[in-house]
């Protein structure tokens, strides 16, 4: 039987301010670690949930994304044709044939341009393919007229955005009569108008993409590899999470190193922080180290009483960051991504591998910082011990 | 002059202690420095950009092109010097992950227009001779091995297809902040390749490049080009390049943003354990100060000393990870220029370094110091048995 | 004529407050010391010779009653008057002598003198010279951790009169050393008194210590007998 772990315990409550002021620099530590993490989960996810596994984007051969791509009406026509587009309940395919630009918009109050993506759709199917688009104010556009609906962020946040206002581009004023709802996807970042408005507007005379369900899932692989072998197509299918998930890859790697970095670095403060902590802990307590030598406990005892107060200060730094770090679930960036070049909004996104993940963390820490002074303590001398303690 | 000996004899009484402290503010020093000069770099683009260029653009946004056959109708602009233009080429070498800025220009003109982009004549004739002919910066030929007479190929992603380059030039900054990492070729070749392959896309331009007379006139430049062709089927939108530069960095503020924060953190991170260090040493020492004050010595003379010695150890860490921060960014340029073609410390970064340093040693002496002059001497003494 | 006691205490009261419990630690206790005694102060553990030890020090607050030293009444004195009449007018021998551990025998005994408007080398005089009277000369450049006890009580002594102060109190000066030292120690502060005309009020509960003093008193849960 060894040293009860409530010693540790009650030795950590004891010196409270040393403790807390430890744990709260590990906390801190953690918060980083956690916080980065939760970014670039955040970023994925909201890409990732904006694809559909269902779903094929169809872009022109090597274009990286469906601002770069044009596909030709024809093209677009022969891909409508394919067997594996699932028919809807009316009778049409269900495939959206859309146009994808960016334009400049100003942000509310500082006036900083960004570009966000307005998407040309063709009702109902667009809507149909992302069921995740909810209309929450106002009305969809009445076709062949200009009026367009905006996704929840950029309405709230875009001068000329919100509900009733207008925009100007391609030589027209184009109003505001909706905003969409499409929860935590790249969507609510858009602006959707007619497409056959939009590339009159913009004098665009090709598709920017072709989207559409599988009939049945498993037939991707089979679709691909036919119509990027037709010699009429000059075409890629990618299923839509996939497409995704490759437009957030740079970022999300960006985040996740930046994050890498400053965590070790960071980390560095906070264990010199818990090995001085640990040390002086050892240095307050020879006699009672001593003391506990002569009462029969092994030096083995001592070690890991003190490696487990060290775990436990850990843990508290790692219980505090982690409380710290659900809060920025709170918070919403809204930044360029780099690959597709527009603005995108996403959400610090904590998830249970982020948590176990900074706990473990926050142990490590404590273990790294505990190791040395726990070691001293264990190989005191008891003579030595009991006679020093004045 | 006994005060200092005094504080650096108690600095010196728990050696691993202060050491542990003095190397974790010299971290965070030096990371604070880092940070700070990434930060700053991101910006970089914005300070190095001339204000004698104008970028004139389609007003909608980057990605609409606008028609050349502007360009002759910007030319007449009073005040405008030279007119270049070029289009954002987006190709790709071998994979996405070997990125750099490639562009399809008017070469006399744009190489006239930027003069930093320095080209041995030899060369330079070489390369507006040859229309299949690219240029390349000085550190992007290194990172690929690149030389005179090479073939390039890149994959268009605006423009379908292979396209291929001899490289015919190797050009040098003009100065260590000019951007290396770019190649160029020419409008003409990438133009009559899409007239034949698209031809609704031909005859178009990304943006335009106006030289100004000075940089007075510049905002008048602009506003006169703007209003050429207001109501047209392309409208321009035309800024300073640094406020076009601007604009693209503030879409990545958020970003950059959180980075400052971050190093911000790291200074909260190490004052919080500066802070516990010097509550400890002053909790251990009350004893030792009891008695300073029995022997008449005051709170400030108590608080002086405990003060000292936090700030003492906080400039030495500071000091560290100042002197660090050379070799550091040293390193960072050396090993990841690809990504950091300079990474020079500016001397307010120095300066920063030097008072988040002070601030720790401040902040984290103001308790124990606090603690420590106000301590009650019959309290204190009996802590020594 | 009689010259006028240094020290005269009047209607002395001091309690400590323990969690809701209040303590009281003197009762009114009223008393005179001579220019040039050596007293010691006897009792058992709790019976307030410490705090009254403390009070006549300068360095612990009475409730109510006075004290004056010399003619000064500290109990009036604001924080940081005591601190300047403590420099000038009293020397503390402690217990556990209470040397500071990175300074040299020197640098404690010249420790009191920083306060003071004394040069360098007025400093150093007087520190060799009472360096000298405790007989420790040759080991002012010693760390305390070097020193036996009873040296390092003699290096506190000696800083306890470099300021030249009329009073010395002494907690316990032999509480902590063996047989000879203290005796070493106690003849020390004999010498003080008899020779350099000091006053010297001693706490401590060792009756051969005690036996060594001019003038013995008993205190007892705060009362004098």
């Amino acid at each position: 039987m060894g040293i009860p772990i409530s010693y540790s315990f009650r030795n950590l409550w004891t010196r409270r301010l040393t403790t807390v002021l430890t744990a709260s620099g590990m906390g801190l530590v953690v918060f980083v670690f956690a916080a980065t993490l939760m970014l670039a989960e955040g970023l994925q996810q909201t890409l990732v949930q904006t694809g559909s596994p269902d779903n094929v984007v169809v872009l022109r051969k090597s274009s990286n994304s469906e601002v770069q791509s044009g596909v030709e009406r024809t093209q677009a026509a022969l891909v409508e044709t394919q067997p594996e587009v699932a028919i809807g309940a009316d009778g049409q395919p269900l495939l959206a044939k859309e146009l994808v630009v960016l334009i400049n918009l100003q942000k509310r109050g500082t006036h900083k341009p960004a570009n966000v993506v307005i998407r040309g759709v063709a009702t109902p199917a667009s809507f149909t393919l992302r069921p995740a688009v909810r209309l929450i104010e106002g009305r969809l556009p009445h076709p062949g007229l200009a009026e367009v609906i905006a996704g929840k962020s950029i309405a709230r946040r875009f001068k000329g955005a919100g509900l009733g206002e207008t925009l100007r581009f391609g030589m027209r004023d184009w109003r505001v009569v909706g905003v969409f709802d499409a929860g935590a996807t790249g969507f609510s970042s858009e602006i959707w108008g007619d497409v056959e408005q939009m590339m009159q507007a913009f004098r665009r005379p090709v598709y920017s993409s072709v989207i559409f369900r599988l009939r049945d899932s498993s037939e991707f692989d089979e679709f691909k590899s036919r119509i990027e072998g037709d010699p009429r197509l000059t075409v890629e299918a990618k299923r839509e999470t996939r497409y995704y998930l490759d437009q957030s890859e740079a970022m999300a790697k960006f985040l996740r190193i930046l994050g890498m970095v400053l965590t070790i670095v960071f980390s560095i403060g906070a264990v010199i922080g818990a090995t001085i902590t640990m040390y002086a802990a050892v240095a307050n307590r020879v006699t009672e180290i001593g003391t506990l030598r002569a009462l029969g406990f092994r030096r083995r005892d001592i070690l890991s009483a003190f490696v487990i107060e060290s775990l436990l200060l850990g843990l508290c730094g790692g219980i505090l960051g982690v409380i710290g770090a659900s809060f920025m679930q709170l918070i919403t960036i809204s930044t360029m991504n780099w690959q597709s070049f527009s603005e995108l909004a996403f959400s610090f996104t904590l998830t249970l591998g982020i948590f176990w993940k900074s706990l473990f963390f926050s142990l490590v820490m404590g273990l790294i910082g505990g190791t040395l002074p726990a070691f001293r303590a264990s190989r005191m001398n008891i003579v030595e011990a009991l006679r020093s303690g004045g | 002059m006994f005060f200092l000996k005094f504080v650096i004899k108690n600095i010196f009484r728990h050696r691993l202690r202060s050491i542990l402290t003095i190397v974790g503010v010299a971290v965070a020093v030096l990371a604070y420095g880092l940070l700070r000069t990434l930060v700053g770099l991101w910006y970089a683009g914005v300070d190095r950009a001339s204000d004698t260029r104008l970028i004139t653009r389609n007003s909608i946004s980057l990605i609409f092109p606008l028609p050349v056959s502007y360009l002759e109708r910007i030319r007449g602009v009073p005040g405008v010097k030279k007119v270049a233009y070029g289009s954002w080429f987006g190709g790709i070498y071998i994979d996405e992950k070997h990125f750099f800025a490639n562009y399809a220009v008017e070469p006399k003109s744009y190489l006239e227009l930027y003069p930093e982009f320095v080209l041995p004549e030899k060369e330079k004739s070489a390369f507006l001779m040859d229309r299949k002919a690219c240029i390349v910066g000085n550190r992007l030929a290194k990172t690929y091995g690149w030389k005179i007479g090479d073939l390039v190929t890149l994959k268009g992603t605006i423009y379908p297809g292979q396209w291929e380059f001899v490289v015919r030039g190797i050009y040098h900054g003009a100065d260590r902040t000019t951007e290396e990492r770019v190649l160029l070729f020419h409008w003409d070749y990438l133009n009559e390749a899409v007239r034949q392959t698209a031809a609704g896309r031909a005859d178009q331009v990304g943006f335009y490049i106006i030289g100004v007379t000075s940089p007075a006139v510049a905002p008048d430049v602009a506003v006169a080009v703007d209003a050429l062709f207001k109501n047209s089927l392309a409208e321009t939108l035309t800024e300073t390049e640094r406020a076009f530069n601007l604009g693209f960095v503030s879409m990545t503020e958020a970003i950059m943003v959180a980075i400052q924060i971050v190093s911000y953190m790291v200074i909260a991170i190490i004052m919080v354990v500066a802070a516990n260090t010097m509550a400890m040493t002053a909790r251990e020492r009350l004893g030792e100060y009891a008695t300073m004050k029995t022997l008449g010595f005051t709170a400030p003379h108590i608080g002086g000393i405990i003060f000292g010695e936090s700030v003492a150890i906080s400039l030495a860490g500071g000091i560290l990870g100042v002197v660090l921060t050379f070799p550091a960014a040293h390193w960072i340029e050396v090993e990841l220029a690809q990504y950091f073609p300079f990474f020079s410390v500016s001397r307010e970064t120095i300066l920063l370094e030097m008072l988040a340093a002070l601030t720790v040693g401040v902040v984290s002496g103001i308790f124990p110091t606090w603690r420590g002059s106000t301590i009650r001497i019959a309290a204190g003494l009996k802590r020594i048995g | 004529m009689t010259e006028p006691p240094i020290v005269e205490i009047r209607n002395l009261s001091k309690s400590y407050r323990r969690g809701s419990q209040i303590i009281p630690v003197l009762s009114g206790i009223s008393f005179d010391i001579a220019r040039g005694e050596f007293l010691a102060l006897m009792g058992p553990s709790g019976s307030g010779k410490s705090t009254l030890l403390n009070l006549i020090a300068g360095i612990d607050f009475a409730d109510t009653g006075s004290i004056q030293i010399a003619g000064v009444e500290i109990t009036g004195l604001s924080e940081t008057e005591l601190a300047h009449w403590r420099a000038g007018n009293v020397g503390f021998i402690f217990q556990f002598y209470n040397l500071i551990p990175v300074l040299t025998a020197f640098e404690n005994v010249e420790l009191p003198l920083l306060l003071t408007h004394l040069t360098r080398k007025e400093r150093r005089e007087h520190v060799e010279a009472v360096l000298s009277v405790v007989g420790l000369t040759d080991r002012m450049d010693h760390y305390p951790a070097q020193l036996s006890g009873g040296q390092q009580q003699r290096v506190a002594i000696a800083r306890a009169i470099v300021t030249d102060p009329e009073i010395l109190v002494a907690d316990e000066p032999t509480g902590d050393l063996d047989r000879a030292s203290a005796e070493e120690i106690l003849s020390l502060m004999d010498r003080l008194v008899t020779e350099f005309g000091k006053t010297v009020i001693m706490v401590t509960h060792d009756p051969r210590a005690a036996e060594k003093a001019h003038l013995v008193r008993h205190l007892e849960k705060g009362e004098l007998q």
